[in-house]
């Protein structure tokens, strides 16, 4: 059998055009944080641990839509949510609207560890982190330039920007959304068929203050149980209303689909095209990465040498 | 096929023993909300509409764990939330953390259907409110005496409550915590089907005593607490984290989509297999007009009618049914 991994860094209409400087550096830490979770799945540390490891990385690196790097509201501020789930006990934890909060995917194992219950938001989640002594920043740490264009350029166009954005150089928009960037994610299963998800955000270009997106919702962004492990990115409301991430498992388990169809199976009927992709480990150590946009930033490896780094559809 | 409709006012720990004075309050609340959401239906109102109108009512009613009596964050506030979901498009909206809103259903429709979002939380949900003229009062308004008591009751007992509370005369001896928890309150909820398979359901709370500020629990997240699509409506109740680990709403549209199951047997199997005992209840409409109210714990308050004139009211197992 042997452990898996699989990890996102958003889904969308990332266009072939992207120029180098652009790709590169997404690439590089997507090779990098994959290399940090197989690392640690080497080390035998639990899939729980490994998912936190490595959406903290993917969180603390600005390129990408989480943490450092989140997109910005409406009114110019960060609010990041996150989630992380248990495959084996089916525990979790989530977050939503945080503003200070250096790793909001460790606040939702904190939640999920430490208190009776599951979902934390707002200043109740804000003033948790400072009780339980999370690192926490003033916000500006982690608005960067490009977000704050990428704010200006969605006003103007007056849409809200789904999940991966473009880079900031006036592209021309194309259907749902172009100009993303992305939700970062990881699902990882060991040896004994352990399996754990995590997902982590700064949500929508232009959002309105307060609204949450799918990454917190369990059973729409994130999901594990006994079956499988499941991250999602794209459209969050899209997500949402196809409670993408339950329904890959719930085929699995009440029609006995295979992981990989029943990934496919969401992506392509469940969800509207342009709109979604999702990576996911099986407990049997198989792995899928289905996405129904342009691209996604992705990267995975099992422990029989498999590896891949890509953007958009491999041929 | 006709039409058909359910609503709970919670599942929970409801003792056999509860005094009239606190039960009848609450029957006569259910047999009202049925009254109104059958009249809707009758006037041909579709199930969207229908669900809000009866969970409007259900917040407004103080006995109910939903808009006013609500019970209390650990701080003593009240921090409510909301669903709603329409069957036939999968729109929804949902909104958690308000304070000052009267009919926080009404605000979480108004998300669905004036926004490009589905869930907006906390003071964002709050200014969105004033700026969609959703009416709004002191936030004194839905703190009733019974829920201070409540939640010195379970400070002093430490532990946090689930959903259905027990009343609160401190000369009724000292219940034995059973379960998970006793002494809970209602979360409120409706689903509908109307003649043409059109499905909705809607869900309000104020969420666990005592609970932490910030809580977030089952019933604004699609799927766990409220689901709707082309095959059947789910509004759940009970402990609200088992609900969202259960994923309950959605597994039991999934096991009727993907394994062919009713709506009865579908319910049944989630509450009685797949998540823990007494912590759920829910109630569910299909397409066909079937309806199934299910639940795990000692009881739950729910009422249900169909158009061929059956109508049934229950708080335990047993049930009490009349002709409409």
């Amino acid at each position: 059998m042997g452990w898996a991994i699989a990890l996102h860094g958003g889904a969308g209409d990332i266009p072939l055009s992207l120029p180098p400087e652009r790709r590169q550096p997404r690439e590089a830490a997507l090779r990098h944080c994959l290399q940090v979770g197989v690392d640690a799945l080497k080390a035998q540390k639990s899939p729980l641990d490994v998912v936190e490891l490595v959406v903290r990385e993917l969180e603390n690196n600005p390129h990408f839509n989480a943490g450092r790097g989140s997109v910005l509201t409406t009114e110019g501020t960060v609010e990041m949510e996150a989630c992380i789930m248990d495959g084996k006990t089916k525990k979790c934890g989530a977050v939503s609207g945080l503003t200070t909060v250096v790793n909001a995917i460790s606040l939702a194992r904190v939640v999920m560890e430490k208190t009776p219950h599951i979902y934390l938001a707002f200043d109740g989640a804000e003033k948790f982190a400072r009780e339980q002594g999370l690192e926490t920043v003033d916000s500006s740490n982690f608005i960067t330039p490009e977000n704050i264009e990428r704010l200006k350029q969605a006003k103007e166009a007056n849409r809200v920007q789904v999940d991966y954005t473009q880079p900031v150089e006036k592209e021309t928009p194309t259907v749902h959304g172009d100009s993303q960037i992305g939700t970062v994610g990881c699902v990882a299963v060991d040896n004994d068929g352990n399996l754990a998800a995590a997902t982590s955000t700064g949500g929508l270009v232009n959002k309105m203050v307060g609204r949450i997106g799918d990454t917190p919702i369990i059973g729409a962004g994130t999901y594990a149980n006994n079956l499988c492990a499941v991250s999602a990115t794209g459209k969050g409301e899209a997500i949402i209303r196809g409670t993408v991430a339950r329904d890959v498992s719930a085929l699995m388990e009440f029609k006995g689909l295979s992981l990989k169809e029943a990934a496919a199976y969401v992506v392509e009927e469940c969800v509207p095209r342009g709109t979604a992709g999702l990576v996911a480990v099986s407990a049997k150590g198989e792995l899928t990465m289905a996405f129904n946009t342009t691209g996604m930033f992705r990267a995975a490896a099992t422990e029989d040498g498999y590896t891949e780094i890509a953007i958009w559809p491999s041929c």
